[in-house]
C-alpha cells in the first residue's frame, strides 16, 4: 500500500446499551477498491457501516476516511464524500416524494447547481427510463427502487459507497444487473465500497477483500481468491463457504 | 413556454417538466375528490356557507341587530323566514351574519392550532430524549386541564372578545394534535428514508420541516375536521358566558346557548343556528375524510 | 388435496385499462413443500394472497377452482376466511419491517401473535414468546423480546416474522421470501426448521423465493412462474434438466463462488414466453 488507504477503521467499538455488538474491528480499504463484509445475521455487519457513515454516533476507536480522521458528529462536507444504500428498498424511499424530489434532495442540501441535467444524467447513469422520474417509490418495482437508491448516493459524486445488502431483496436477474453496473460505476468513477452482504457468491464477485465478521469481532481476513480456493482459517468461514457451495451444485 | 393546460397535457403518464408533473399530481388529486361524491358534498357545503357568510350584507332580510320588542319570538313567516329570537332580532339574518364569526373563528382557530400542534409533535417525535420529555409535559399540562375553564382564565386574563376567545381556544385545542403528529413522527423516525435524509447532511430543521412533517399532516387534518364542532361548541361556550363574541354580535353558538329556554315553545329559535352549526360540522368532516384519502398518494 | 388451484387470475383495474398480473395459474398442494420461483412482478405474492384472500382493494380475483382442504375460498365469508389467515394457514409476509409494528416491542408482538390463537395469561405467553424466538435461532431471546424493530438486523426482524408464524401450529405455511436476508447458517438452520414442521406435523409449505437453487434443493416440487404465468414445474433436483429458456436464464445470472466471471449475463427476455 502505498497512500493512506481510502477508509482505515481501527479497532471500532459500538455498545447499545451495555451490550456491545461490535467488539473492536479493524480493516483498511484502499482507494478504488472494494472490500466485502460477511457473517452470521447479527453479527454488527450494518452497525459497522452505520457507525462509518455517521449515522450512529457511539463509537469509539478510530475511523479515518481519506487521510483525514472523522469523530462521531461529521461535517456537510463528509456526506458529499461518503454516501451509503440501504439493505431494504422498499424503506429507504420516502413514500411521499417523487424520485425527482428525492435525487434533488442532496443537491439543495449542497447547494449544487444545474439539478435539472444532473437528475437526469444520474438517472440514465443507473440505467432508469426518463418516465420514472416524475414516479413516487410505491410505483416502482424492487429493483427499480433500488437502482434509485443507488442514484441517489450517486448523485453528489461521492468518492466512498457503502453498501448494505444492495441486492438481497432483489431477484437474481435484477441482482445481476445491479452487481453490473456496481462494478462498471466503479470502474468508471474510481469509487470505494464497502460492500456488506450475505451472500458470499455476491461478495466474492465484487470484492477483492473480504472480512468475515462473528457475534461483532472480524473474525478473518481472507482474498476472494482464498476464499474460492477454499484456503479459509476460521471454522465459521469454512462453514459459510460449504453452505455457499452445496447450493450451488445442482 | 405556452402550455395549454389541456387534460391530455395535465394526465400525461410522463411529464416533460417538474410544473407539468405537480400539476397533474394536483388534477390527478383533484379527480380523486371529485369522485367521492361526500367529499364533493362536503366542499359544497363548506363553499356555499363561506360565500352565504360573505355576502351576508347583500342577503340579510333584516339588521342583525335591530330589536322590534313587539314581535319577539315570532313564528317564521313572511317577514322573518325564520322566525325572531327572544329580543325580536331576525333569525335569518343572525345566521348570515354569525357565519362570518363563527366560521371565522373555526378558520383561525385551526390556522393556529395546526401548524403548532404539528411544530411540537414532531420536534418532540423526532429528536426524543430531553427535548419530547419536556414538550409532553407541558403538553400534558395543557390536556389535564379541562378545556373550557383554561379557555375562561385565558379570557378573562385578556379582555373579553372574538380574538381573545379564538387565542383561547387555540391554546386549548393544540395538545392532542401535538400528541397526534408526535406518535406518527415515532413511526418513520427511525425509518431507513430518514435515515437517508440524514445522510444527505441535511440540518435537522431541514428533515422535520421537509420530510417529516408532511408526513403527519393527513392524519392531522381528519382529525381537525372531526374537532370542528367542537371548536364551534367552545366558542359557544364562551360566548355564553360572557367571554367570546359579545352582544349584540351574532354568533351561532351563542345563538344556540341563549335560545336553550325556548327549546320547547319555540322550537324555531334554537333550530336555525342548530341546522347551521350541524351541516358546518358535517360538511367539514367529509371533506376531510375525502381530503385524507387524496393527501396520500399511496391509496392502494 | 390441501389447496387447489384451477385457473387463477388476478385482475387491477388501472386508469389506462385493466392489467392481468396472475393469468391462469394452476397448481395442487398437498402435505409437501412447494417452491414458487420468478422473477419480481411475476405474480408469486399475488398468487399466495389470493389463497388468503388478501388481496389489494383495487384487485379483481376470479378462478375456476380456488379450494384450501376442501373450503371454497372464492365464496367462503369472512368468518371462515379469518380462521383459515392466522390459525389453520400461516402466512410469512414479504417485507418483515414494514410488517413489524415500529412501536411495539419484538417481544409483546410475539406474545399477542400467541396469545391471539391460543389464549392464557401474560406470563404464559411470554414464556411462549421466548421459545419461539429460540426455536428460530435467535441468541439471547430475553434481551431481543425487549428491542423495538428498528434494533434488530435485517435478518433477525425475518425471523422474528417467521417466530410469529410459527405461534397457532398451521397446516398450512406460505413463506413470501423468508430467508432472503439471512447468511448461509441461519437460513440453513430456518430450512431445516420448517422441514421439520411439514415432515412432523404433516404441514404444507409453499416457499417462494428467487433463489432458484435454494428452492431446488429444499422443496420437493418447483413452480417458475413468468409474467403471470407458470411457465414450468420441476421436481427437485432436476434443475440441471429445466428446459425453458426462462429457467435457464435465471440460473445462469447466478454469481458464482466456484466459477468466477467478469461480468453476470442478464436476462434477455423473449416476446415468446409471454405466450401459453
Ligand atoms: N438501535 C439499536 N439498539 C439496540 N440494539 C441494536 C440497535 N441496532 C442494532 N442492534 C443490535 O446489534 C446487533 C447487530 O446488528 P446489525 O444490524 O449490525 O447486524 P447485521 O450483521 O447487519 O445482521 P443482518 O445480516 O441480519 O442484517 C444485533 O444484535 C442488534 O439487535
Ligand atoms: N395494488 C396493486 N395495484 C396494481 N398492480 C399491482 C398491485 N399489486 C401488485 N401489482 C402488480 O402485480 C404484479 C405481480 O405482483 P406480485 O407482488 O405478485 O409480484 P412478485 O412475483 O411477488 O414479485 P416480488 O418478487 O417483487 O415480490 C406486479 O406487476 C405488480 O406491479
Ligand atoms: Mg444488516
Ligand atoms: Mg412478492
Amino acid at each position: 500500500m502505498t497512500a493512506s488507504p481510502m477508509i482505515d477503521v481501527d479497532r471500532l467499538r459500538v455498545s447499545f446499551g451495555d451490550k456491545e455488538v461490535v467488539k473492536g474491528v479493524s480493516f483498511r480499504v484502499p482507494a478504488g477498491e472494494c472490500f466485502g463484509l460477511v457473517g452470521e445475521s447479527g453479527s454488527g455487519k450494518s452497525t459497522v457501516l452505520r457507525a462509518l457513515s455517521g449515522l450512529n454516533g457511539a463509537w469509539s476507536g478510530r475511523i479515518a476516511v481519506a487521510g483525514a480522521e472523522v469523530g462521531p458528529k461529521r461535517h456537510r462536507a463528509f456526506f458529499r464524500k461518503v454516501q451509503m444504500v440501504f439493505q431494504d428498498p422498499y424503506g429507504s424511499l420516502h413514500p411521499r416524494q417523487t424520485i425527482d424530489r428525492i435525487l434533488s434532495e442532496p443537491l439543495l442540501v449542497h447547494g449544487l447547481g444545474d439539478v435539472e441535467r444532473r437528475v437526469a444524467a444520474t438517472l440514465a447513469e443507473v440505467a432508469l427510463p426518463a418516465a420514472v422520474r416524475f414516479r413516487f417509490p410505491h410505483q416502482l418495482s424492487g429493483g427499480q427502487r433500488q437502482r434509485v437508491a443507488i442514484a441517489r448516493a450517486l448523485i453528489a459524486e461521492p468518492e466512498v459507497l457503502l453498501l448494505d445488502e444492495p441486492t438481497s431483496a432483489l431477484d437474481v436477474s435484477v441482482q445481476a444487473e445491479i452487481l453490473n453496473l456496481l462494478a462498471d460505476l466503479r470502474r468508471q468513477r474510481r469509487l470505494t465500497y464497502v460492500l456488506v452482504s450475505h451472500n458470499l457468491a455476491v461478495v466474492a464477485h465484487l470484492c477483492a477483500r473480504i472480512g468475515v465478521m462473528l457475534g461483532g469481532e472480524m473474525v478473518e481476513e481472507l482474498s476472494a481468491e482464498d476464499l474460492r480456493a477454499g484456503r479459509a482459517q476460521h471454522p465459521h468461514t469454512r462453514e459459510l463457504r460449504t453452505l455457499s457451495v452445496g447450493l450451488e451444485e445442482v | 413556454m405556452s402550455v395549454a393546460f389541456t387534460r391530455d397535457w395535465l394526465l400525461a403518464e410522463t411529464p416533460a417538466s417538474r410544473a407539468q408533473a405537480a400539476w397533474g399530481r394536483r388534477y390527478r388529486a383533484w379527480l380523486g375528490l371529485r369522485a367521492n361524491p361526500l367529499a364533493m358534498i362536503g366542499l359544497a357545503v363548506v363553499v356555499a356557507f363561506v360565500l352565504l357568510a360573505l355576502a351576508a350584507s347583500l342577503l340579510a332580510t333584516h339588521d342583525p341587530g335591530a330589536q322590534d320588542l313587539a314581535n319577539r319570538l315570532a313564528r317564521p313567516s313572511a317577514a322573518h323566514w325564520l322566525g325572531t329570537d327572544e329580543l325580536g332580532r331576525d333569525i335569518y339574518s343572525r345566521i348570515l351574519h354569525g357565519g362570518r364569526v363563527t366560521l371565522g373563528m373555526v378558520i383561525a382557530v385551526v390556522v393556529l392550532v395546526a401548524p403548532l400542534g404539528l411544530a411540537v409533535g414532531c420536534v418532540a417525535g423526532y429528536f426524543g430524549g430531553l427535548v419530547d420529555r419536556v414538550l409532553m409535559r407541558v403538553t400534558d399540562v395543557f390536556l389535564a386541564f379541562p378545556r373550557l375553564i383554561l379557555a375562561l382564565a385565558f379570557v378573562a386574563a385578556l379582555k373579553p372578545g372574538v380574538e381573545s376567545a379564538i387565542l383561547a381556544i387555540a391554546l386549548t385545542a393544540w395538545p392532542p394534535y401535538a400528541r397526534l403528529a408526535r406518535a406518527e413522527t415515532m413511526t418513520v423516525r427511525n425509518s431507513d428514508f430518514i435515515a437517508a435524509c440524514r445522510l444527505t447532511g441535511a440540518a435537522p430543521a431541514r428533515i422535520v420541516l421537509r420530510h417529516v412533517a408532511p408526513l403527519c399532516v393527513p392524519s392531522l387534518v381528519v382529525r381537525i375536521t372531526l374537532d370542528m364542532s367542537s371548536i364551534i361548541i367552545t366558542a359557544a361556550s364562551l360566548g355564553f358566558l360572557g367571554m367570546g363574541a359579545q352582544p349584540p354580535s351574532p354568533e351561532w353558538g351563542a345563538m344556540i346557548a341563549t335560545a336553550k329556554r325556548f327549546i320547547f315553545e319555540q322550537w324555531w329559535v334554537p333550530t336555525g343556528p342548530g341546522i347551521a352549526i350541524m351541516l358546518a360540522s358535517l360538511a367539514f368532516n367529509f371533506l376531510g375524510d375525502g381530503l385524507r384519502d387524496v393527501l396520500d398518494p399511496k391509496q392502494r | 388435496m390441501l389447496v387447489d388451484i384451477a385457473d387463477l387470475r388476478v385482475t387491477f383495474a388501472t386508469r389506462t385499462g385493466t392489467f392481468e398480473a396472475v393469468r391462469g395459474v394452476s397448481m395442487r398442494i398437498g402435505t409437501e413443500k412447494l417452491g414458487i420461483v420468478g422473477e419480481s412482478g411475476s405474480g408469486k405474492s399475488l398468487t399466495a394472497r389470493s389463497l388468503m384472500r388478501l388481496l389489494p382493494a383495487n384487485a379483481r380475483l376470479s378462478a375456476e377452482r380456488l379450494t384450501f382442504d376442501g373450503i371454497d375460498v372464492l365464496n367462503a365469508d369472512e368468518r371462515t376466511m379469518r380462521t383459515i389467515r392466522g390459525r389453520r394457514a400461516g402466512f410469512i409476509l414479504q417485507d418483515p419491517k414494514y410488517s413489524l409494528n415500529p412501536v411495539m416491542t419484538i417481544g409483546r408482538q410475539v406474545a399477542e401473535a400467541w396469545r391471539t390463537h391460543k389464549g392464557g395469561g401474560r406470563r404464559e405467553a411470554e414464556e411462549a414468546a421466548a421459545d419461539l424466538l429460540d426455536q428460530v435461532r435467535i441468541r439471547d431471546p430475553r434481551h431481543v423480546m425487549g428491542l423495538y424493530p428498528h434494533e434488530v438486523s435485517g435478518g433477525m426482524g425475518q425471523r422474528v416474522m417467521i417466530a410469529m408464524m410459527l405461534a397457532p401450529d398451521p397446516e398450512l405455511l406460505i413463506a413470501d421470501e423468508p430467508t432472503s436476508a439471512l447468511d448461509a447458517t441461519v437460513q440453513a438452520e430456518i430450512l431445516r426448521l420448517m422441514e421439520d414442521l411439514v415432515t412432523r406435523r404433516g404441514m404444507g409449505l409453499i416457499l417462494i423465493s428467487h433463489d432458484l437453487p435454494l428452492v431446488s434443493h429444499f422443496c420437493d416440487r418447483v413452480a417458475v412462474m413468468y409474467a403471470g404465468r407458470v411457465v414450468e414445474t420441476l421436481a427437485a433436483g432436476e434443475l440441471a434438466r429445466a428446459r425453458h429458456p426462462y429457467t435457464r436464464g435465471l440460473l445462469d445470472c447466478l454469481p458464482s463462488l466456484t466459477h468466477p466471471r467478469e461480468r453476470l449475463p442478464v436476462l434477455a427476455r423473449d416476446a415468446a414466453w409471454l405466450q401459453p
